[in-house]
């Protein structure tokens, strides 16, 4: 199937391969956006009158979607915050903070996005909390037998992305979740890579938090969700205070309101959410089981390009999955990037976030490709060739 | 100077900087400057003596711009007093910024002159520099 239509921003002859920063957005998610701040641009839970009405009742009609699309049992366990990082940082300041106590243990990995790992830094310096990383393979993908020794009775969160930003592996959630919850270990995902690419089920999972980014699901910036399970965001102390998620004022007897509100004080980025519904009806029309085969043929079509250029390196090309990093040989990943942009071709460059799994490797920094169904092998075929040049550093400068 | 040596220029110093590496001296003061829109990073490390700039050096990994201009700079600031090299570096932010300079006191750093207009690279250009600047005016 061809979706390319459905972008106005690919009519530019832009080739974009940076998707795992953020995706493109279809024109109907943009006209959706619109046509609130034209029509019915008013606030969300506030007024008696029909524009309002019109806004809270689009607003509330994303929540269902997203519960449907993540398969939650209730719209109350759907939290609308301004991306994946303070989705992530409401878990852990809200309610891990108050839950643990000196010497519990975290597990991560060293292939975690910065999101993860600085939080738990923050709650070992505050609570004396143990961040402990779990053993990655030699191709840096996840290890559930490590995962299993490296519990112990202290042990009470693992905190992963279900696909990493940089090495792109999927990790099977639904078993480390059983193995968790055997151990009284509560489960908190990062679904920033995962969302839009894979199925994302959180009754069959069973995880206890899940956070995304809209943006990385066709959807705008600045719009975010955090899943929890009812009792778990119950239990979240109050984070914000303001309208909508209190009741009084006296601070003798504070009341807050029920799920999810008591968690979303303040005017929210309504525009924001009701695209994320246009995001979430496209992806449901195009299909995961799609997106996710489609996408990992076209990396496998990259890396059998790829292979036969002797100036590559690639250091993930057996995993399953979406994304690609490599360096040519002699250039800065940064050069590399800048030269595929004087071709129109975006890629991302750095430690993606990542400094820790860069310290540990060799890899430091790399170039990143990073694909999405609306990409195309003719799109590959220009990298392909652009990077077949033995002189990509001269040609980065001036 | 023609696009082809300017190039040449850049290049070599880029795959052969000078003075890379660190002394760990006591007699040097040191600074860590970090692109936050990217990610190069340098150690810078300079030893003043008698208001003379006596040596520079460094350590990190850079593309190619910030490295060669890093070196480039280096070459051309020890030796100076303090207040000639600020000058210098003054008059390499104005050029990098687009305003009115004293192109006599710059010399090869010129060639980065039209990289102010490739806009992913005019921080490159200037992040070694500005390393140097921060440690000259705090010392």
């Amino acid at each position: 199937m061809d979706y390319r239509n459905d972008f106005k921003f690919l009519k530019q002859g832009i080739i974009y391969f940076d998707n795992a920063a953020t995706t493109l957005k279809p024109d109907k998610v943009i006209e959706k956006m619109d046509d609130y701040y034209y029509n019915y641009p008013s606030n969300a839970h506030r007024g008696d009158y029909n524009i309002s009405i019109k806004a809270s009742t689009e607003f509330e009609n994303t929540r269902s979607l997203v519960k449907k699309f993540i398969n939650a049992k209730k719209t109350e366990e759907i939290i609308f915050t301004s991306g994946a990082t303070d989705s992530i940082n409401m878990a852990i300041y809200g309610y891990f903070l108050n839950n643990l106590k000196k010497d519990d243990e975290v597990l991560i990995t060293k292939s975690e996005h910065a999101s993860i790992v600085i939080p738990w830094f923050d709650l070992e310096n505050k609570l004396g909390i143990k961040v402990r990383y779990i053993d990655l393979n030699d191709d840096y993908t996840f290890n559930i037998e490590n995962f299993k020794t490296m519990i112990n009775p202290n042990t009470k969160v693992i905190s992963i992305a279900e696909i990493t930003n940089v090495i792109g592996d999927k990790r099977d959630i639904k078993e480390i979740t059983k193995i968790a919850h055997e151990n009284n270990i509560k489960v908190l995902v990062d679904a920033s890579q995962s969302i839009g690419h894979v199925k994302i089920d959180v009754t069959d999972t069973d995880v206890d938090f899940l956070a995304f980014s809209a943006h990385k699901m066709l959807g705008p910036t600045g719009v975010g969700v955090l899943y929890g399970k009812e009792e778990l965001l119950n239990e979240i102390s109050y984070r914000k205070g303001g309208g909508t998620s209190i009741s009084f004022e006296n601070p003798s007897e504070i009341i807050y309101k029920d799920l999810p509100y008591k968690l979303e004080a303040g005017t929210q980025n309504i525009a924001g959410v009701i695209g994320l519904s246009e995001a979430i009806k496209f992806l449901n029309e195009v299909g995961l089981d799609y997106i996710e085969d489609y996408t990992n043929n076209l990396k496998e079509y990259l890396v059998s390009k790829l292979e036969n250029n002797k100036n590559i390196t690639m250091y993930n090309p057996d995993v399953e999955g979406s994304i690609l990093i490599f360096n040519v040989k002699n250039v800065f990943a940064q050069d590399t990037a800048i030269y595929l942009n004087n071709h129109n071709i975006c890629v991302r460059a750095g430690d993606h976030c990542d400094k820790k799994l860069h310290d540990e490797t060799n890899m430091k920094n790399t170039v990143r490709i990073s694909l999405y169904f609306y990409n195309t092998k003719e799109e590959i075929d220009k990298l392909v060739d652009a990077l077949n040049n033995d002189n990509i550093l001269e040609e980065s400068i001036l | 100077m023609n696009e082809d040596l300017k190039r040449e220029l850049i290049i070599e110093n880029y795959n052969n900087p000078v003075n890379k590496g660190l002394t760990n001296d006591k007699d040097y003061i040191s600074i860590e400057k970090s692109n936050p829109s990217c990610i190069d990073h340098f150690k810078i490390e300079i030893k003043l003596k008698d208001n003379i700039v006596e040596d520079i050096r460094f350590d990190g990994e850079a593309c190619a711009i910030s490295t060669s201009a890093l070196s480039i700079s280096i070459s051309k600031l020890i030796g100076k007093t303090k207040e000639e090299a600020l000058n210098i570096i003054d008059n390499y932010n104005k050029m990098i910024l687009n305003e009115e300079y004293d192109s006599k006191v710059l010399e090869e750093l010129e060639i980065y002159k039209d990289i102010s207009k490739q806009p992913a690279r005019a921080k490159c250009a200037t992040i070694g520099i500005n390393g140097i600047k921060d440690l000259l005016e705090k010392n």
